[in-house]
């Protein structure tokens, strides 16, 4: 057999990889070091985080080449890194760098407002956001190895977090308990393929790892939305935002791996220092709101 | 049949039970000290060495892993976890086995690949590897025994009752690795043969 490089299985096995883990967004080299010392899976490699591009406006890009390589030359951990939605030329820079995963994230300014990347070009896996499961399978469709629901980034506010988890789940009890031939009509229902509504009749979950992220803060929204039943964490503006990074990364990721001990949980979130400040999502206007990018 | 504790710290660990379990042994998952009380076993799955090594120790499960009392069978980061030298690196680790491995040593995610092992300890087609941002071995010590190789690469060894491969059985329908760890070293072990 010949040497197949960049097949799906890699791709979805990566993700596989980090399920139970935390994936942490970092800035500079520095940041992404204290990341790998808390026990991160992977880190997202940024110029800004999602808070400060809220806060900045304008519009959001991929980062500077500059930042992403100097981030990778820093640890050992899969570094993954953000392109605009439907923007493919800034996912062909970013596998031309050689991250381990680009994300196709709102928390960029979209690119395309009807097209999202066709992700199965690329031998580099992609992660996509998505806030149920019609979306999620409309991402996998076009190629995304991971998904992870969408929540609402820079926030600190996990409300948005729980509800596409709780969604997603319920989605996929619909269609588990659906009896065959009304899959189709679901899957028209969902703007899904109707390959993939099977898939995950059968499965009982998605055909790949979801995480999510949007919103969490604490060690405790971690392991609420890890008993949800998302496969890992990703955590934005939550760490780097707060007043002891170091500490709570640690904490975060120790209530990510016993989240369903709250003896732990009580330990690891004591004596943490200030949370990053939140944001009531009902005060961010509807066009403000990252989650409503994308389809 | 034997009871296999899978390590649930972080990482692949549903794909090892999924397998383990349709090839009759009980599985149960290990987070804590306390749950290696009765196991005949256990696999290392992969994940991030860095994270799984760093809460093997906070959580106290390395000790006894390390004592030599049970058989372990490592895949990936389990394999990192196993070896006493990584190359570069003093992150936490088992160290229980005689090899030296290099992380990430086909590359980075873009390179992750799929190929067929030669030399393989099991009858019949070659195994297909699942390389994803694989180490191999760059050395092996006395009492280690190489069992397979891909580009003339170590990816696949044995040490008495300790296993590793590089690459990922648990992520293919093919489950001759893990019967050979349970019928080949777990259930020789003196209280189970």
């Amino acid at each position: 057999m010949e040497r197949e490089v960049g097949t799906f299985r890699v791709k979805a096995g990566l993700a596989e990889m980090l399920k139970g883990g935390v994936i942490m967004d970092v800035t500079t080299p520095e940041q992404a070091v204290i990341a790998e010392r808390a026990g991160a899976v992977a880190v997202m490699a940024l110029e800004r985080v999602p808070a400060d591009i809220r806060a900045a406006g304008g519009v959001a890009r991929m980062a500077d080449p500059r930042i992403i390589r100097e981030i990778m030359d820093a640890v050992t951990i899969p570094v993954m890194a953000k392109a605009r939605i439907g923007h493919f030329v800034e996912a062909q820079i970013l596998e031309a760098l050689g991250v381990d995963y680009i994300d196709e994230s709102e928390v960029l300014t979209p690119a395309d407002e009807q097209y999202h990347i066709d992700k199965s070009k690329f031998k580099v896996p992609f992660v996509c956001g998505a806030r149920n499961l019609g979306e999620a399978l409309r991402r996998i469709a076009e190629g995304a190895a991971m998904i992870r629901t969408k929540g609402e980034p820079g926030t600190g506010n996990v409300v948005e977090a729980v509800r596409h988890a709780r969604t997603v789940n319920s989605d996929i009890r619909r269609v588990v308990a659906a009896p065959e031939d009304e899959l189709g009509t679901i899957a028209k229902e969902l703007g899904a393929p109707i390959e993939l509504v099977r898939e995950v009749h059968e499965l009982g979950r998605l055909p790949v790892v979801n995480f999510s992220a949007g919103g969490i803060a604490t060690p405790a929204d971690a392991a609420l939305i890890m008993q949800l039943g998302v496969d890992g964490i990703f955590v934005g503006s939550g760490i780097f935002k707060s007043q002891d990074p170091e500490a709570r990364g640690r904490a975060v990721v120790r209530a990510t791996t016993h989240f369903e001990d709250p003896a732990v949980l009580a330990e690891v979130s004591a004596g943490l220092g200030e949370a990053m400040p939140g944001i009531e999502i009902s005060k961010i206007a509807p066009a403000e709101r990252m989650q409503e990018r994308g389809w | 049949m034997a009871t296999i504790g899978v390590l649930a710290l972080q990482g692949a660990v549903r794909e090892h039970a999924r397998v383990l379990t349709s090839l009759g042994a009980d599985v149960r998952l290990i987070k804590r000290r306390d749950d290696l009380d009765g196991i005949d076993g256990v696999v290392l799955p992969g994940g991030e060495s860095t994270t799984i090594g760093m809460l093997l120790e906070e959580y106290e499960i390395a000790p006894r892993l390390r004592s030599g009392e049970l058989p372990i069978f490592g895949t990936c980061a389990g394999m990192i976890l196993m070896a006493d030298e990584i190359d570069g690196s003093d992150q936490p680790r088992l160290g229980v086995m005689r090899i030296g491995v290099r992380r990430n040593a086909f590359g980075r995610q873009r390179e992750s690949f799929e190929e067929a092992i030669g030399g393989a300890p099991v009858a019949g087609e070659p195994l297909r590897g699942v390389f994803i941002r694989a180490p191999y071995v760059t050395d092996v010590g006395p009492g280690v025994e190489v069992l397979g190789r891909v580009d003339g690469k170590i990816v696949l060894c044995r040490q008495g009752q300790f296993l590793a491969a590089s690459f990922h059985p648990e992520l293919t329908d093919d489950r001759r690795l893990h019967r050979y760890f349970l019928e080949e070293i777990v259930l020789r072990a003196p209280h189970l043969a």
